[in-house]
């Protein structure tokens, strides 16, 4: 998935064996409150990261800081060779997948027209997001109503917007929740091939065996920092 | 701006437009409270067919643009957060998606200011003169509230005070739209020139058009 060469995915500011994550004693502070305090992490091509931690330790803070979505407070850092506090980052977005608790999708959408969205955006052909939608299972709800989708059916249409734009970052949460063993099966595969075509993966999950299971390594997040 | 740039906006104008004929906001309940709204003018003052005809044009742009504003910032503030941060990791760049929602409420504001004014002309008995310049008139007034509306509905996402920041930041902006769009309209009415009154609104479009654009990756990430 490196380089990243379609249009409007910015380039690749990486090189050679450089890190796609490193954070270097960052810390994220929202309001009168740190989140994350000096996290220090390397995270290398190739690499599945497990990441654990209990409710409100600063997980999904961490996803959001690896997506460039947060700026961080105290720090250096980059994510795929963009510097995390330069308009480098911009250039990297569409190089990096997240999936969260909530769907990111919109419910008055169909599941296709979510895609149809998403490709258009991305600057991918339109006709990979119906077989994106064809490859997660859901080749006969392409015309549904998002919001009267189930949420594991909302989830897959996520896995398939990560299918159809190519990723060198991929960052899930919880990405087993709510889905069936296909999907999970799914889900699993698209790690896999992540990390094989030479992208990382973060998974942020309660369930330690069976990341434990697909990771590489493990982190442990406490009270906003990696141990 | 590149042709990705129009490509992205026209992406979320699709987008919006899509959402807006699935939820009916606009066509099933702003524009029939603007119509209510026009109507209850004249329950209130009576049915003085002078004095509606001199009080209509100005209650018809009153009610464009209080409905249009709100038309607009729940347009711009209707996407939750895992929304923008798909939307931004599909490499959207944050003043294409603000261009995107601002021309889609300008096409929601037109059919509003379209269908609303159908209904003051039957109530008020407004005189349509100088079709041509009203026409541009209500363009510029539909993009300027849509603009308006868009970069409010922008702080209003990216802050903690909310909504109660709308008031304040639409009022000192819309007050020259307003005096602009009843000005031409007497200005037409009365024979004389409105350039300097369409200029005033083109400047008012054109301030707001460059702060959205400029402030829309700093909004972003507040």
């Amino acid at each position: 998935m490196i380089p990243d060469t379609s249009s409007g995915g910015g380039g690749s500011p990486t090189t050679g064996g450089d890190p796609l994550v490193k954070l270097d004693g960052v810390g994220v502070r929202i309001g009168s409150t740190q989140i994350l305090r000096d996290v220090d992490l390397e995270i290398s091509a190739g690499e599945v990261v497990g990441l654990f931690g209990a409710n409100g330790a600063g997980k999904t803070t961490a996803l959001r800081l690896m997506a460039t979505l947060i700026r961080p407070s105290q720090g250096t850092g980059t994510v795929l060779g963009a510097d995390l506090t330069s308009q480098e980052r911009y250039d990297v977005r569409r190089r990096i997948g997240m999936i969260g608790h909530t769907p990111g999708i919109f419910p008055e959408l169909t599941l296709g027209e979510n895609l149809r969205y998403a490709a258009r955006v991305a600057g991918v052909p339109p006709e990979r997001a119906d077989e994106a939608l064809v490859a997660v299972g859901l080749g006969g709800a392409i015309d549904r109503r998002a919001g009267a989708s189930s949420h594991g059916m909302q989830r897959r249409t996520e896995f398939a917007r990560e299918l159809m734009i190519d990723r060198s970052l991929l960052l899930l949460d919880e990405p087993h929740s709510a889905l069936d063993r296909d999907a999970v099966d799914l889900v699993e595969g698209l790690i896999a091939r992540t990390a094989e075509e030479g992208g990382a993966v973060v998974v942020v999950s309660h369930d330690r065996d069976r990341i434990n299971k697909i990771a590489s390594r493990s982190v442990e997040i406490q009270g906003g920092t990696l141990s | 701006m590149t042709t990705g740039f129009w490509h992205q906006a026209a992406a979320v104008v699709h987008r919006d437009l899509l959402r807006e004929r699935r939820r009916g906001d606009v066509l099933w309940i702003t524009i029939p409270f603007g119509a209510i709204a026009l109507l209850l003018v004249p329950l209130a003052v009576g049915t003085d067919a002078i004095l509606l005809r001199q009080i209509g044009p100005g209650m018809y742009w009153v009610i464009v643009m209080l409905f249009g504003v709100l038309v607009s910032v729940g347009k711009a503030s209707n996407e939750t957060l895992p929304q923008q941060d798909a939307s931004a990791l599909l490499g959207l760049d944050p003043a294409s998606g603000f261009v995107g929602r601002a021309t889609s409420a300008t096409l929601l504001l037109l059919i509003f200011e379209m269908v609303v004014g159908v209904v003051a002309v039957g109530l008020y008995d407004i005189s349509i003169i100088g079709i041509p310049w009203l026409i541009v008139t209500l363009i510029i007034v539909a993009i300027g509230l849509a603009l308006l509306g868009t970069l409010t509905g922008s702080i209003v996402n990216s802050t903690s005070a909310g909504t109660a920041l709308v008031p304040l930041l639409v009022a000192p902006l819309s007050v020259p739209l307003l005096l602009g769009a009843t000005q031409s309209y007497e200005g037409l009415r009365l024979g004389h020139s409105i350039l300097s009154w369409v200029l005033l609104m083109v400047a008012v479009v054109l301030i707001v058009a460059i702060i959205g654009v400029l402030t829309a990756r700093p909004l972003q990430e507040m």
